[in-house]
């Protein structure tokens, strides 16, 4: 099976009622993500789009045996409903809301320690993009008709770059095992080095592409771990070249404000531990299709 | 968000952290009837503004009289203050801070930030205080001590101690500094900032622990609880296009070339800017309009860009998942009729209902230049502003 998700996962809704939730929720419903219910407190007992909405994520886990949940709960609510799916046993969660509190994140992040590894929640977001296994599930917002089904892994801070990226291959007849967001914010669920981990272990994986951007310490400690720990072939893009230093641009997690944050410090970090990078945003996909060929992939 | 120094001290103050006696002036004339209010006969005179390193581009001067406060505060009211930590336009000066002098024996450096790699708040602190925290770790990266905050029971006293001992304080002096050491970490917690610095935490020669500095910045996802911060907001201090944009849900930041950048995502939206460069251009902005982007959205986007008077050339960069292309071939189109767009228009749409959005496009009669890839959009955008630059230079010339 792909990492995180696969075509038979059971997935619930958080905040199924909203407007954008039933948009997206009737996207993966025809993508074949094997939807099965909704949770928003207070609305058990009604449907959405014909399925059934629970109170609480231990409900909809005991009656529709949920294993993965969307959130879409607006930002206030939103750690609540993530540490709440963790409490219910639901294994991998993706948070797609914009404007999380750092600390209530910090909050769901030790919230989430107190489970040993194994019955621990894997969170990927917010404020991200969504994981989606071409021709198997999606779990979030992307439009799935822009990724071919193939064997590139993609893990991204930034949503729309990594459509970018699944766009590029396509063009060149290239598909995507699965392409993982991982969030703009300065504290996420999961890390590159996490997502690499999985991709590492994954046989339908045989190139990984990685998309940074500048700021935080996310990209360097990635290049330490994949130095020693895998061989297959990484292609990295790292946005923010133009960025002044200094200044947010636009995610909450994307400043320089250290040594090694910066986008040109961030490629010269993945460089020396053997990433080819991509030098510009247009030449993803050619830079992949370049790196399978040379690793005879094709 | 920032906030003035001042504002800060009153914050730290209600948390038991030691500062000297301080008050507010809106003139030269309150500033000295300040001054005489605190008494002694030294004072320190402040520039309210947000950046640091006013000491070194004259915005912190010491004052032994009333003139000598009237003198500096004609001086800095008004006046733009250029630090390292500004552009080259400066921030504004309206408001100056006056302080008693006290008597320094040590300065120490004193920072909680949210750190990235720990998840976790962190202290920094150094015995080198009055030296900016980068220099610091450049410089005596060995004299800089950390301790990490665990969430779930917050600051130890143990810890408060430790940072105690390993800057060689005053053992008399370790209970104030647990004090303080708290007292910004409560601070910190509950009014969810990002980030206080104290540089310098003094050590007065009477024994007294004091910021003499303050700086605090808060997370804005989190203001909606905050009020009271939210209302510490100074627009005098941010440039009014970032401001009016934040007014609006829009993320903009302005740089200084020539084509004005509309895109979806943040990361889309540098990778945009990178490839404009690489085009041989030079980006206005950066504008991330976020997801679900509405038709009022774009036309909000466009006015915003279009107050920019260097744009020469507008592209707008829609990969939709969250939105839709057919909402964001509309909103172009309802821009296009509001706002006044006398320059070259270059759209590139990709995604969710595409082909839709190009329709729409392409039925308006408009006349946008549509793009298919990236490199393609930001090609043409670099061409549309060199023969829009042309014709305006020649159009000068001829008048």
């Amino acid at each position: 099976m792909s990492i995180l998700i696969d075509r038979n996962t059971p997935v619930i809704v958080q905040g199924i009622t909203g407007k954008m939730a039933r948009f997206h929720t009737e996207d993966m419903v025809k993508y074949g993500t094997n939807v099965v219910g909704g949770v928003v407190p207070g609305k058990g007992g009604v449907e959405v789009e014909g399925l059934p909405v629970f109170d609480t994520v231990a409900d909809a886990v005991e009656n529709t045996g949920a294993e993965a949940s969307l959130v879409f709960v607006p930002p206030p609510f939103a750690a609540d409903s993530i540490m709440e799916a963790a409490d219910a046993g639901i294994k991998y969660s993706v948070c797609i809301t914009d404007g999380i509190p750092a600390q209530d994140m910090i909050r769901v992040k030790r919230y989430m320690y107190r489970y040993p590894i194994e019955k621990r929640m894997v969170l990927t977001g917010p404020n991200c993009a969504g994981t989606i296994s071409p021709g198997k599930a999606l779990l979030g917002i992307m439009p799935g008709h822009i990724y071919l089904q193939g064997n590139i892994g993609i893990v991204s801070r930034s949503g729309t770059l990594g459509y970018e990226a699944a766009a590029q291959l396509k063009a060149h007849g290239i598909g995507v095992s699965t392409s993982v967001g991982i969030g703009g914010d300065p504290i996420n669920g999961s890390s590159f080095k996490d997502i690499l981990q999985r991709f590492k272990d994954d046989d339908e994986t045989d190139v990984i592409c990685m998309i940074g951007e500048i700021g935080g310490p996310q990209e360097a400690e990635a290049a330490a771990y994949l130095k020693e720990h895998i061989k297959k072939p990484i292609v990295a893009y790292v946005a923010g070249m133009t960025a002044p230093k200094g200044r947010t641009m636009g995610h909450a997690g994307a400043i320089i404000s250290a040594f090694g944050e910066s986008a040109s410090e961030k490629v010269e970090i993945l460089s020396a531990a053997g990433v080819t990078v991509a030098p510009n945003p247009a030449v993803i996909g050619d830079t992949i299709a370049k790196v399978m060929k040379q690793a005879a992939l094709t | 968000m920032d906030i003035h120094e001042y504002q800060a001290k009153e914050i730290l103050a209600k948390f038991g952290v030691g500062v000297p006696p301080g008050a507010l002036a809106y003139s030269p004339e309150q500033a000295a009837y300040r001054a005489r209010e605190i008494g002694g006969d030294t004072w320190v005179v402040k520039a309210q503004v947000h950046a640091g390193g006013r000491g070194k581009a004259g915005g912190v001067k010491v004052c032994n009289s009333d003139t000598e406060i009237v003198e500096t505060c004609e001086n800095l009211f008004g006046s733009k203050l250029v630090t390292h930590q500004t552009d080259s336009n400066g921030k504004g000066v309206y408001r100056v801070y006056v302080e008693g002098g006290v008597p320094i024996d040590r300065e120490i450096y004193l920072g909680f930030v949210l750190d990235r790699s720990s998840q976790r708040v962190m202290i920094v602190a150094s015995a080198e205080g009055g030296m900016e925290i980068e220099d610091i770790s450049e410089n005596k990266p060995e004299s800089i001590i950390r301790s990490t905050v665990e969430p779930a029971v917050g600051l130890q006293d143990f810890q408060c101690r430790q940072i105690a001992f390993k800057l060689g304080i005053n053992p008399a002096l370790t209970q104030s500094m647990v004090r303080t050491l708290q007292g910004c970490y409560r601070a910190f917690r509950e009014h969810d900032a990002t980030m206080v610095e104290i540089n310098p935490l003094v050590i007065t020669r009477d024994n007294h622990i004091l910021a003499l500095d303050a700086k605090m910045t808060f997370d804005d996802n989190a203001l909606f609880r905050h009020p009271h911060i939210s209302e510490l907001r100074d627009k005098s201090q941010e440039d009014p296009r970032e401001s009016r944009a934040a007014d609006r849900g829009l993320s903009y930041v302005g740089l200084e070339g020539n084509i004005g950048c509309i895109v979806n995502g943040a990361g889309l939206a540098m990778a945009t800017m990178d490839t404009i460069k690489l085009a041989g251009g030079e980006p206005a902005n950066f504008l991330d309009i976020g997801g679900g982007a509405t038709p009022e959205r774009v036309a909000k986007a466009f006015r915003l860009v279009m107050s920019d008077d260097n744009v020469q050339a507008v592209l707008v960069n829609i990969f939709a998942g969250i939105n839709r292309c057919d909402w964001v071939a509309e909103g172009v189109i309802q821009a296009l009729h509001e706002v006044q767009v006398n320059v070259p228009v270059i759209v590139r749409l990709a995604g969710t209902n595409v082909e839709e959005g190009q329709k729409i496009l392409a039925k308006s009669g408009l006349p946008i230049i549509r793009a298919k890839t990236l490199m393609e959009a930001a090609e043409c955008s670099v061409q549309a502003w060199h023969s829009f630059s042309v014709k305006e230079t020649n159009s000068k010339v001829i008048k």
